[in-house]
């Protein structure tokens, strides 16, 4: 070769498997996509039930940050709450109470999801359960008098029995109309009462992949579908299918409980089945169960069959004919 | 019209525009070679001694093992020594060292026509230019032509995907020779006995898909097929699955899906061996990435030192890595001080800001490499049982089965090692196997 030139510095050379490119994805900006998406939701929330929502909002992310920091320390682990996980949790949780419940409530609340359901079973990756609903029904068990029964509603001082109670008959009061249902002006829970903040949010975390359009869509056509069938006083057919799909909590559960990565299937079939029977469990509680809500529970009992799930859909592998075991 | 494609894989950046208009130009002739006796199938003995003069194309490593292709001198000049060198698959084998005279005297050698031959004397023209798989596997390629008893070859296809970001030295091939690649085609379907060839090119190389179209345009059992833009299109089982819509089955090889599947610089190689009767002594090579000067295509004498390639295009700044072959699938150097071989597609170059990874997270279970996987594994399973040693569990789930195409642990937001915990678990699993 010819006269060799200036010899280029050779001695930082990393040695590494493939492969050498990575995408830009990271888990911290899955995690804040999520957040993002939630802020129209919030902003409502605000809104509607004043600042007492972003209160508890506040202390729900706070206690949650909080709790995984002293765990991770205690423990002697890296510190990851820049990733967003703990926060997103803690918001969740709040979105999960009405604006009423007590601030130590949520406080307590958004610990013991983030200690208990999260960190004793190795963080972030390693929990069955979703952690803000698994806390939801920790806090439903100890203080039932925060979280059932009359709600606050919106932009007033005064409460009243949710929409779905009233459907069900559990509870008297009026009904609300489908457009304050779609807007948020109901009572209800902080974060489920705006199905279009919620909608926008799910629409954003499609378009950005973050989240499987299957689980949502398993879950609110299969809501749809057993409450038209099922729903009605009249007869079979004679359901409200909008009325439950747009009143409490389907909407926020759908796009942004039952799409948890760490407690939802892996593949995609399995994150379809999943969501149809989130859907079917939903539809048995709030029509023949003892609550007028069963999208939380619906989600925690599927929660629990998803290692069977992922090991009942795994895709046919490349050049294997025959069945798996 | 729907272009053919497979299931799954990932959509890196191509990063091709640096080079994809840069026509193929010859390398300044390396002063010294240093080539590997081990370059497909089993080592060969040397032929020459140290003081020899050697001509360019001169044999000088051959081995009596069926699997195995021969080595020829690159330059001409004086064998300087037999020593054992690194080479860019991170293993150490001997290597003939041969200090240039300057001259480039050839061999004699004489063309044959294809029309000519006969399948058997077609066969040992391949083994004799020392043809192997230049795609980077490096398998002797009249071996691979060679079908076990009882299969054959209907289908043969030229892997013309080159879907690795970065490199170019398939492309600027076709669009510059696509007659000798249809010459070399038509001698693959000679020694096969095949009815139908392909060329299978993924469709952001239209250039090169027009050129071989209208080279390919006189021949009724030639097609030139368009595939989707997408990564790992030219890995063999995807481009057969693309084209032919079969399955290799699992622990198969592609005759068992009646495909011979050649790569374009094989083919290329096949055909100046015909039309010229010289070995395998130089090959096109794709140098680039953001600290090379002037990247460009390269035709390269085997044996040449990365390091005078790189002096030559010229790096600016500190390296971080240096890769032999793309970016999805190529080794990282420990140094340039290594020979190009026969399957050396591309040195691509990062900087020390490109080549520092993010550290590894704990797996979030979102399905990206589930969807990404081209073969249908979970490769986040398998990185756990792999890892833990579960080797049961990774053999259930088809850790075999994987064919280290990196799409996993590409679109992986927890960047996990997902590609070296599972080429272990293939390792061991198959390592078992072969001990019970």
């Amino acid at each position: 070769m010819e006269e060799k030139k200036a010899v280029p510095s050779f001695d930082k050379l990393i040695v590494a498997s493939s492969p050498h490119i990575r995408a830009a994805e990271t888990v911290d900006r899955l995690m804040w996509q999520v957040i993002i998406a939630l802020i129209p939701a919030a902003a409502v929330s605000v809104y509607f039930f004043g600042i007492r929502s972003l209160v508890l909002m506040l202390v729900g992310v706070a206690s949650a940050v909080l709790t995984e920091a002293l765990v991770q320390k205690a423990l002697k682990k890296e510190i990851t709450i820049a990733d967003g996980s703990a926060a997103l949790t803690g918001l969740l949780l709040a979105f999960n109470v009405p604006a009423n419940a007590p601030w130590w409530m949520v406080a307590v609340g958004a610990a013991f999801a983030i200690a208990v359901v999260k960190q004793t079973f190795g963080g972030l990756g390693a929990n069955f359960v979703n952690p803000a609903l698994a806390a939801r029904a920790f806090m439903l068990a100890a203080w039932p008098q925060h979280m059932t029964g009359r709600f606050p509603v919106p932009l007033d001082s005064i409460t009243a029995a949710t929409p779905l109670a009233i459907l069900k008959g559990t509870a008297t009061g009026t009904l609300p109309s489908y457009l304050d249902l779609f807007i948020g002006n109901v009572g209800g829970v902080l974060g489920e009462t705006s199905a279009l903040a919620l909608l926008v949010g799910g629409a954003y975390l499609i378009w950005q992949k973050v989240i499987d359009w299957r689980t949502p869509a398993g879950f609110i056509g299969t809501v749809a579908l057993l409450t038209w069938i099922f729903g009605g006083k009249g007869g079979l057919f004679t359901g409200d299918p909008l009325y439950h799909v747009l009143a409490g909590g389907l909407i926020l559960g759908a796009f942004f409980m039952a799409t948890d990565y760490v407690t939802s299937p892996i593949t995609p079939k399995g994150r379809l089945i999943f969501g149809i029977g989130c859907g079917f469990i939903t539809v048995l509680i709030r029509l023949w169960g003892g609550y007028p809500e069963g999208v939380s529970y619906s989600i925690l009992l599927m929660n629990l069959v998803v290692p069977f799930l992922d090991r009942w859909t795994l895709p046919r592998v490349y050049g294997v004919t025959r069945a798996r075991a | 019209m729907e272009l053919r494609t497979f299931v799954g894989g990932v959509h890196p950046a191509p990063s091709k525009e640096r080079t994809a208009g840069s026509p193929i130009q010859a390398a300044p002739l390396p002063r010294r070679v240093v080539i590997p006796l081990a370059q497909g199938g089993a080592p060969c003995d040397p032929l020459v001694n140290k003081g020899d003069a050697v001509l360019v194309g001169q044999k000088i490593g051959e081995s009596k093992a069926f699997v195995s292709a021969p080595v020829h001198a690159s330059i001409s000049g004086k064998v300087v020594g037999i020593e054992t060198c690194l080479l860019p698959t991170g293993r150490e084998a001997p290597a003939v060292i041969i200090e240039g005279d300057g001259t480039d005297t050839w061999i004699d050698s004489t063309g044959r026509k294809l029309e000519e031959l006969s399948p058997e004397s077609l066969k040992a023209l391949i083994r004799e230019a020392g043809l192997v798989g230049m795609g980077g596997a490096m398998f002797p390629t009249h071996v691979k032509v060679s079908p076990p008893p009882g299969k054959s070859f209907d289908s043969v296809i030229i892997n013309g995907a080159e879907c690795e970001p970065f490199l170019t030295c398939d492309q600027r091939l076709m669009v510059e020779e696509p007659e000798k690649i249809i010459l070399g085609l038509k001698a693959w379907l000679k020694v096969t006995g095949a009815k139908r060839g392909y060329i299978g090119i993924e469709n952001n190389k239209p250039e090169a898909i027009s050129a071989l179209k209208r080279a390919a345009a006189d021949e009724k059992d030639i097609e030139v097929v368009p595939l989707r833009t997408k990564y790992p299109q030219g890995s063999e089982k995807q481009l057969i699955k693309a084209i032919l819509g079969r399955e290799v089955p699992s622990g198969g090889l592609p005759v068992d899906a009646g495909a011979l599947v050649q790569n374009v610089g094989t083919t290329y190689a096949l055909a100046t061996a015909l039309e010229t009767g010289r070995p395998l002594v130089e090959r096109v090579v794709t140098v680039t990435g953001t600290p090379v000067k002037n990247p460009q295509n390269l035709r390269v004498r085997i044996g040449t030192l990365v390091s005078d390639l790189l002096s030559y295009c010229g790096v600016e700044g500190e390296v971080g890595k240096i890769i032999s072959g793309g970016p999805m699938m190529g080794i990282a150097l420990p140094t340039a001080d290594v020979p190009v071989i026969k399957g050396t597609s591309g040195i691509l170059l990062l900087t020390i800001e490109e080549a520092t990874t993010l550290p590894e997270r704990a797996c979030i279970r979102c399905g990206r490499c589930v969807d990404a996987c081209p073969i249908g594994l979970i490769p986040t399973f398998l990185d756990q049982f792999c890892r833990k040693e579960m080797w049961d569990l990774a053999e259930d789930y088809h850790v075999q089965d994987c064919i280290e195409c990196g799409s996993c642990a590409y679109v992986c937001p927890s960047k996990r090692h997902l590609v070296p915990a599972l080429r272990l678990g293939k390792a061991e699993v198959l390592a078992r196997r072969r001990r019970k």
